[in-house]
């Protein structure tokens, strides 16, 4: 038989056909032509003149001519890409198109994959960025590297009042600094405060920032609108008094428009000209704070009613400079150090005893780096952001393993479908691009995903940080190094556990891989192994984290339970500052008691009373004491002032003796309510009352205050409610002899916060207007102040539910493999007569092996973390066995039902169609 | 034959021959000549060019066939569509046929 291929090729060669395609219509046409030439010889035809013949048909008419309209140039092919070489780029694109369509196919397993991914990524990130802003990160001012804080060092002793947020200098101090020093060429001082906008009635409070005139300058900040404030703003007596906006705020309260000249706004009942407003960037110098409104220093002699100004006691200012050129931070602090003894002998409180006055005199000045600001949320939240970093990152461990399993198993399934594309001639390395390029999307995907969920867990632990009192503002650009890297370590695994599992598969005979069905091929028992290892290692992982989120939830619940020595529910908290009142010192008491007297009146309070420091509150007043006649050492004691029935509203029982009454007044003799501590540290094993305790005065003229103790009760909490019980002495408010701007009256009602708010509200303004209240309720007071153990809890929960998750997918999935993979031994198992039962135990057992494994490393490892996060714990030990056990039972349990869904599979098998699938 | 009237019909044709069972290229064009005793005879060039255009338009379906002991050849079948369009193409056909004979009749007669 003639060969006919050459010449329809050459024929059709114009048609530039697709070479599949060409090869079909060669070869069908061939046919055509052998059938015509053997109808032709059989009929007597000859060879030569059947083969011409025969060659005719391709001409008349050209064949390339009428075939040219039915064949198309170039058929869409659903074939991967083909070995055609062309260049490198186009090849790419091409590998991820068609990775992308392959994973679509795969919906299941691609969300799972980009879940998990998104998760680990977006956690991390998110807590990072979090931890930057708190501890690492640069001031947003010019060169932020030369800025620096003058200050005394933290644990030098000192006494006094402190305001603010960062009470490191008193005025006095500050003004000699800044006439003595000569290392910086800019200097300033600040403070932070809230600052009451409302003329009268319900408070409404802003961020305050006191400056000194060079503070803009010191710190490098242009203006957005106007002029920022200036040495001439910070003149003695305040003369025209001017303030800042921040951008924030201006846009908040005036709607961003345009400033009339002259406008002014109200701090604290005195307007102030609004001189102009700083950019967005601009926060202050304090991270994780902003201000709303800063006014000069000055304006605190205007502002207050007795100004810190003028008191050498009262610590509030921080101040901040630049060096002057030449002058190292070594030089300028032998500056300092030579220059501390002046300023703190001209400096020295007058009434201050001995022991005092030489603390104070030892005290010396030093210069610090300030290139990341100043922080509290860094001393406070170093430690746990830390740890929940750490967590995060086992999330992220365990989400990779559950991914690296996922690909193994789908490799394995792929087995086939590899070995035949070998088989048909596509090149090893084009096949293991294409899968690069699969795993690639993935890894892109979750980390987009990823980067979208870190911008909202940003932003929801800010809220969830920010409380009343503090409000938490924190930037939080997404971070592009950890995302960089989170995405890297990703994209790893993804490469790592897509890439191996295929090479090895294309490593092998494809006839092999056709024939099993991918189950039975070399190096599938290795690959259960690795997958084993990755699950053990979750089980691991999950219940380390388990055990962690149950340790702070616990810790949680015994700080939310534990006796604080009052109730702290369905109490109020309610401040009214009555500065703007300006009632006279003699007035005062009979002031205060009519404030009580209406508030006690209003419908629905059961109780109230009034005190000068609110349990919990964060405010503090501390004094030596002593027992007059006995010779234990003078020891530190807690003060409170309360009005009679205080102790009533709190619910604090008494032990002995009486409540504060009206037999306690101006000129009757001075008593004292002490706790159960007091009495055991200072008087142990007797009865305190009627006893005189000693008290060396500061608040006073300096002198021994004389007390009589006249009742003794319970334990109760003051600053917070993690520490020990301390010695509380309680002096009635009727005994007073401070002049104080405000009160704290405690109200105890059935009635909701809402209800009461307007009517209490209306009660304290109707004794004068000029009163602001502000409304806490108890139970956000306890709950603010155990914010972070809040943090650690909730957030270490949701992490571990999550690793609890994922680890139970990645068993499952194991699980599922290693039925399908004994599925022909199951099959003759069941075959031979095994019960249901038997296959189930059969598969539990073998899962149960892996979980087991996995716990007793989990339990190991959850013992050595637990003794990181030992410090923010309360009430319990870092290994507390019933914690360790029942994180441990909830796993298991969860990991019998995973398992049990295979399990129930296998022993459901059809004998007969499992032994068929040779 | 009038070329015109050939290339009309010659879809009717391919698609009436392949409505019982598949057949393969050099059958349908042997079948067509046979059939009409010569009158009509389709050579590679016009007969593939038709056979793919049909294919492309999805009215047959063509599949490579290995019978045992046999070369593999290329099998066409009628697929749904092309089984409505020969219902069509028939109906049409019969009415046209119908409607030209009444009409020389009517003149003949």
């Amino acid at each position: 038989m003639p060969d006919w291929s050459r010449e329809i090729r050459d024929r059709l060669a114009a048609l530039k056909l697709d070479p599949g395609r060409e090869a079909s219509v060669v070869e069908e046409i061939a046919q055509h032509l052998d059938d015509r030439y053997e109808e032709l010889t059989a009929r007597g035809v000859s060879p030569e003149e059947a083969r011409r013949s025969a060659l005719d048909e391709l001409d008349r008419p050209a064949l390339a001519a009428v075939l040219a309209g039915s064949l198309p140039r170039r058929e869409p092919t659903r074939l991967p890409p083909s070995e055609d070489g062309t260049g490198w780029l186009s090849g790419i694109g091409k590998d991820f198109r068609y990775g992308a369509r392959r994973l679509r196919l795969d919906p299941l397993f691609s969300l799972v994959v980009v879940l998990s991914l998104a998760l680990g990524i977006g956690a991390n990130t998110a807590i990072f960025q979090l931890l930057d802003a708190v501890r690492l990160r640069s001031l947003p001012v010019a060169h932020p590297n030369q800025l620096y804080n003058v200050r005394i060092p933290p644990g030098s002793s000192r006494s006094g009042n402190f305001s603010g947020r960062w009470p490191q200098l008193t005025s006095a101090q500050w003004d000699r600094i800044r006439s003595e020093q000569k290392a910086f060429s800019k200097l300033a001082a600040w403070s932070s405060d809230r600052i009451n906008l409302a003329a009268g009635g319900e408070a409404h409070f802003a961020e305050g920032l006191y400056v000194s005139g060079t503070f803009f300058d010191t710190v490098g900040v242009a203006p957005l609108r106007g002029r920022v404030l200036g040495p001439g703003d910070d003149a003695p007596g305040c003369p025209s008094p001017a303030a800042v906006l921040s951008e924030r705020f201006w846009e908040r309260e005036l709607g961003g428009r345009e400033i009339a000249t002259g406008e002014t706004i109200t701090v604290e009942g005195k307007r102030f000209e609004i001189a102009g407003v700083t950019p967005a960037r601009f926060f202050g110098v304090d991270v994780g704070r902003a201000f709303d409104v800063a006014i000069p220093l000055c304006a605190e002699d205007l502002i207050a009613d007795s100004p810190r100004t003028q008191k050498r006691r009262n610590w509030w200012l921080a101040a901040v400079g630049r060096l002057a050129p030449g002058w190292t931070l070594e030089k300028a602090n032998a500056h300092l150090a030579a220059i501390s003894g002046g300023i703190f002998e001209s400096t020295l409180p007058e009434t201050y005893d001995a022991t005092r006055a030489k603390d104070y005199l030892s005290l010396r000045l030093q210069a610090r780096p300030l290139a990341s600001g100043f922080s509290d949320l860094r001393e406070q939240y170093a430690s746990p952001l830390w740890l929940l970093l750490g967590i995060s990152a086992l999330v992220l461990l365990i989400a990779c393993a559950n991914i690296a399993n996922l690909m193994i198993a789908r490799a394995s399934a792929r087995q086939r479908e590899i070995a035949v594309r070998l088989a048909l001639g596509a090149s090893r390395r084009r096949l293991i691009r294409q899968l690069l390029a699969e795993s690639l999307v993935l890894a892109a995907a979750g980390a987009a995903c990823g980067a979208l969920l870190a911008r909202t867990l940003s932003r929801l632990l800010v809220t969830f940080l920010s409380t009343q009192d503090s409000p938490w503002f924190v930037e939080m650009p997404l971070d592009l190094r950890l995302l960089g890297f989170t995405a890297a370590v990703a994209a790893l695994t993804c490469v790592l556990f897509g890439l191996l599992p295929a090479v090895q598969a294309s490593r092998t005979e494809p006839i092999e891989a056709i024939k099993t069905g991918g189950r039975g091929v070399a190096g599938a028992g290795a690959k259960l192994s690795v997958r084993r290892a990755l699950v053990v290692c979750q089980v691991a992982f999950s219940l380390v984290l388990l055990v962690g989120s149950l340790l702070f939830v616990r810790s949680l619940r015994n700080l939310l339970t534990l006796d604080a020595g009052f109730r702290h529910d369905r109490i109020l908290s309610i401040r009214a500052d009555y500065t703007r009142a300006r009632v006279p010192p003699e007035q005062r008491t009979a002031f205060l008691r009519k404030l009580l007297e209406r508030v006690r009146a209003v419908p629905g309070v059961t109780a109230a009373a009034s005190a000068v420091i609110v349990p919990l509150g964060g405010d503090f007043w501390n004094d030596f004491v002593r027992i007059e006649g006995t010779e234990v050492q003078r020891k530190e004691a807690n003060f409170n002032r309360v009005s009679p029935g205080y102790f009533g509203t709190m619910e604090t029982a008494f032990i002995a003796g009486r409540d504060f009454d009206d037999r306690d007044a101006q000129g009757s003799e001075l008593v004292a309510i002490v706790t159960e501590t007091f009495a055991r540290t200072l008087l142990p094993g007797q009865n305190p009352v009627g006893r005189v305790v000693q008290v060396d005065e500061e608040a006073g003229s300096g002198r021994v205050g004389r007390y009589r103790i006249v009742g003794l009760v319970r334990d109760t909490k003051y600053g917070e409610l993690r520490e020990d019980f301390a010695p509380i002495v309680f002096l009635p408010m009727a005994q007073d002899e401070q002049s104080r701007h405000g009160i704290a009256i405690v109200v105890r009602s059935d009635l909701p916060l809402a209800t009461l708010r307007a009517s209490l509200t209306a009660a304290i303004t109707g004794v004068s207007p000029d009163i602001s209240v502000t409304f806490r309720p108890f139970r956000n007071i306890v709950r603010d102040g155990l914010l972070r153990e809040r943090l650690m809890a909730s957030l270490s929960t949701f992490f571990g539910l999550l690793a609890a998750i994922l680890a139970m997918v990645g068993l499952y999935g194991v699980v599922s493999f290693m039925v399908v993979r004994r599925r022909n031994e199951i099959g003759v198992r069941i075959a031979l007569g095994a019960s249901r039962r038997d296959i189930l135990v059969l598969v539990l057992r073998e899962a149960g092996t892996l979980v087991a494994v996995g716990l007793a490393i989990g339990v190991v490892l959850a013992i050595v973390a637990a003794q990181l996060g030992r410090s923010l714990l309360f009430g319990l030990q870092p290994s507390d066995p019933a914690t360790i056990g029942a994180a441990a039972l909830g796993l298991a349990a969860v990991a019998a039902a995973a398992s049990a869904f295979p399990a129930q599979r296998a022993a459901r098998l059809d004998p007969v169609t499992a032994l068929r699938e040779e | 034959m009038d070329r015109q009237l050939k290339k009309g019909s010659t879809e009717l044709l391919v698609l009436s021959l392949v409505e019982r069972r598949a057949r393969h290229g050099y059958e349908i064009g042997k079948l067509i000549e046979t059939r009409s005793g010569g009158a009509l005879r389709f050579n590679v060039a016009s007969l593939y060019p038709l056979l793919y255009r049909l294919e492309a338009r999805g009215l047959i379906e063509g599949r490579w066939v290995e019978k045992p002991s046999q070369r593999r050849r290329r099998y066409y079948r009628l697929t749904v569509e092309g089984r409505k369009m020969l219902r069509l193409q028939q109906s049409t056909w019969a009415a046209f046929v119908d409607a030209m004979r009444r009409i020389t009749e009517a003149e003949h007669a």
